[in-house]
């Protein structure tokens, strides 16, 4: 039942993570992603998914799928006929699922975070609707596949386990609230393990609705720095397998890190526009760090949410100045969709895959992009690569609607 | 002193039959089904069939909230359904004397605005309107739910399929006992669009689309008057490879209790024969009444199912029936289930 719980515990478990998956613009694995992230390389390139020949942007970071996926329990004909948005999710999937060692079952939940599931098929179905109006070819199909839960669903089917399925859409922080709800049941004895991510892909109705917003960068974002202008898209995805630790130390299982906390707030000021002193930043950071009970002191680095839009990284720097306090001058910051582009739905997930990958690498990411610091940045802005000795790292994610969200992860050694 | 148990403070509706919970429960107790609409399709010689939201008898003072002047209708509903539902709790969330929990549920979502925006972009994207955008987003309407209210806490926008809106009111319940919020607020919503209508059509001919919310208020503590209790929410036995729908309902089915005297089954009775076949199927063996708000009403996804918590809610509250289950064998998700409860009343 998924309500009343048959467990309770009186104490809160600990959750680690023992498998991760990424797709970005940098390529497809953790290999890979880690080392373009270390090494801070942009993955920006014209956009060729669709036109922008008549839009103010023309760039973004991407995906290059491979022609065939990995074998999962899907037919070749399923397989054949995927979306893009499916074929990321499966293998970023992959990937963790591997890593994990994970074998079927009958109840494993998953928990998806998206902003718009495969809208591609969305628009097609608009486009012919529009267009072609009594032409029903193909929109029955398009109808099906472009809903959020379809992919979920493809993912349960591919692996042979049966949900449930759980998809959060709270704009660009969906990520990061799906591995924060898996980390809530996992700690709260409501589930051994739960596979949780993100996925997104690059679509015209969301390239075109930053651009009338003018919230695209002609050039490749710099989060953080005095003359950004704006963000670039990305897309991809990122998954987890989480589990207790009781339950991966029971079959030795490798843990590659530990997430410690998470926190959330929602801001009411305004619909796209962040407070300008990131009071709903700030409430949720300190969420995270009460969860996770340690001080603002203790962490190492912070993954910023940083688009690089003039509002949010003044907000968000306010915030991180107001939340470190006199420990600001000392933190050591970095947004990495100034590689990877800002991945939206999946922008949490992979950038919680990004710290992880981080602290088991004693690294931090960088952003070559940036020249000249915000003066309203107390922090460091990570510009060159840099080997660190880091135990704890940071992760926040903001989106439209005021939704705020952090995460914390801790090395596992 | 109750520990872990969950209670209904207050129901909130706008449907077919109009604005608020008596108009729907009026429309429930008639049971004859709403009169359909006709819905101008561009580019057909014929309208499309649909019950939608009536305007409202008099205007909501909400409407005029800087939020909301541009909102879709998804929003609106959202938030008439949810203010209704909070009741007096109004006041105390927007002095912020009491931590609310914002759980918005809803499988098209802001599709008006998402079809306007989209026309734009194919006609001149470098002229799309940014005042459209920002209103396609999933999480728009619980943003201004939020903002209306004066509420930072938690908020979730779940998207799926019609058994989404019992999953929202278990991730309630979980909020609740973990002590994340005093209240939570659970809403369906869906709104009205002749491409939803036409994309319900390419399933079932003859299919009803509806729209409107629905929401429900859980709280810990017990309500002063007549108590009802959310006693159980199902496992999510979702429909993949390896799980039929008909093997879905079956296993929802039998993690729910079986008739008792004076109980009822609210039903989900998918305008989709297949999974219609399924709900029947699973529920052959109950011999008491049986309700489908979706018959009377059309189909309106998150919606409905909202309303089909609100109606059982209301049986019991009326002292019509002392337990009611409700089942969901969703569009193309999940068949799911809840159970409710009278727990008398305190003297």
């Amino acid at each position: 039942m998924l309500f009343p719980h048959p467990k309770s515990h009186s104490r809160p478990h600990r959750v680690v993570v023992t498998g991760a998956g990424i797709v970005t613009a940098l390529g497809l694995g953790c290999r890979l992603n880690a080392e373009g992230f270390r090494a801070g390389r942009p993955a920006f390139r014209p956009v060729t998914l669709f036109d922008v020949s008549r839009q103010r942007a023309k760039i973004a970071a991407e995906v290059e799928l491979p022609p065939e996926l990995p074998p999962t329990k899907l037919s070749a004909n399923t397989t054949r006929r995927l979306d893009r948005a499916t074929r990321m999710l499966l293998l970023a999937a992959h990937e963790a699922w591997t890593q994990a060692g994970w074998e079927p079952a009958e109840n494993l939940p998953v928990v998806l975070g998206t902003t718009s599931g495969e809208m591609v098929l969305g628009e097609k179905f608009l486009q012919q609707a529009i267009q072609a109006p009594l032409l029903k070819k193909r929109q029955a199909t398009r109808v099906m596949h472009y809903q959020v839960q379809q992919q979920g669903l493809n993912l349960c089917s591919a692996f042979g386990f049966q949900g449930p399925l759980t998809s959060i859409s709270n704009a660009c922080a969906s990520g990061a609230n799906a591995i924060g709800h898996a980390w809530e049941m996992l700690r709260q004895g409501r589930a051994e393990k739960v596979l949780a991510g993100g996925y997104d892909t690059l679509c015209q109705l969301t390239f075109a609705g930053f651009d009338s917003l003018q919230a695209l960068s002609t050039t490749p974002c710099r989060p953080f720095d005095a003359q950004r202008d704006g963000l670039t898209l990305g897309e991809g995805a990122a998954i987890l397998t989480l589990e207790t630790l009781d339950h991966a130390r029971a079959r030795s299982a490798e843990i590659l890190g530990e997430i410690i906390g998470y926190g959330t707030a929602t801001d009411t000021h305004h619909l796209t526009q962040p407070h300008p002193e990131g009071k709903a930043a700030l409430a949720a950071m300190t969420a995270a760090c009460a969860s996770a009970k340690i001080s603002p002191g203790e962490i190492d680095y912070i993954n910023a949410h940083g688009t690089a839009t003039p509002h949010n990284d003044a907000s968000e720097a306010a915030a991180i100045n107001r939340w470190a306090g006199d420990g600001a001058k000392d933190l050591r910051v970095s947004s990495t969709k100034s590689v990877s582009g800002h991945l939206l739905g999946a922008a949490g997930a992979a950038e919680a895959v990004i710290c992880l990958l981080a602290l088991r690498g004693q690294w931090l990411p960088p952003q070559a992009s940036i020249t000249t610091p915000d003066p309203v940045c107390r922090f460091k802005i990570l510009g060159a690569p840099t080997d660190a000795k880091i135990e704890t790292a940071l992760s926040n994610s903001f989106g439209f609607g005021g939704a705020n969200a952090t995460l914390i992860f801790r090395r596992w050694s | 002193m109750v520990v872990n148990r969950i209670f209904v403070h207050g129901l909130g509706a706008v449907s077919p039959a109009g604005w608020g919970v008596a108009s729907l429960q009026a429309a429930l107790t008639k049971g004859d089904p709403i009169p359909t609409q006709s819905l101008v399709r561009p580019g057909w010689e014929k309208p499309l069939c649909i019950r939608n939201v009536p305007s409202p008898e008099t205007r909501p003072a909400f409407f005029a909230h800087s939020r909301l002047r541009r909102a879709s209708d998804i929003t609106l509903h959202t938030v008439a359904a949810a203010l209704e539902a909070l009741g007096d709790d109004v006041v105390q969330i927007q002095a912020g004397d009491l931590r609310l929990g914002i759980i918005v549920c809803t499988m098209a979502g802001s599709v008006t605005y998402s079809r306007r925006f989209f026309e734009e972009v194919l006609r001149e994207p470098a002229l799309a309107s940014p005042l459209l955008f920002p209103e396609t987003v999933f999480n728009a309407p619980a943003s201004h739910l939020a903002a209306y209210l004066n509420s930072n806490g938690t908020g979730y926008t779940l998207v799926g399929d019609d058994g989404t809106f019992l999953q929202g009111l278990a991730l309630a319940a979980d909020w609740l006992l973990d002590d994340r919020a005093d209240g939570v607020v659970v809403v369906g919503a869906e709104e009205m669009d002749w491409v939803v209508t036409e994309a319900i059509r390419l399933f079932k001919h003859d299919a009803i689309h509806s729209a409107g919310a629905g929401a429900i208020y859980l709280r810990k503590e017990r309500p002063p008057a007549t108590v009802v209790e959310l006693a159980g929410i199902t496992d999510s036995f979702s429909f993949t490879q390896n799980q039929s729908r008909a093997e879905a309902a079956r296993k929802m089915r039998a993690q729910l209790p079986s008739c008792g005297p004076a109980e009822l089954l609210c039903m989900s009775a998918q305008p989709n024969p297949l999974a219609a076949a399924a709900e029947n199927m699973a529920w052959q063996d109950w011999s008491g009444r049986r309700l489908a708000p979706k018959s009377i009403l059309g189909e309106g996804f998150t919606a409905s199912a909202a309303w089909q918590c609100v109606a059982a809610s209301n049986a019991i509250a009326s002292g019509q029936f002392s337990a009611v289950n409700v089942s969901i064998v969703g569009a193309n998700q999940q068949a799911i289930g809840a159970r409710f409860l009278a727990c008398g009343k305190i003297v």
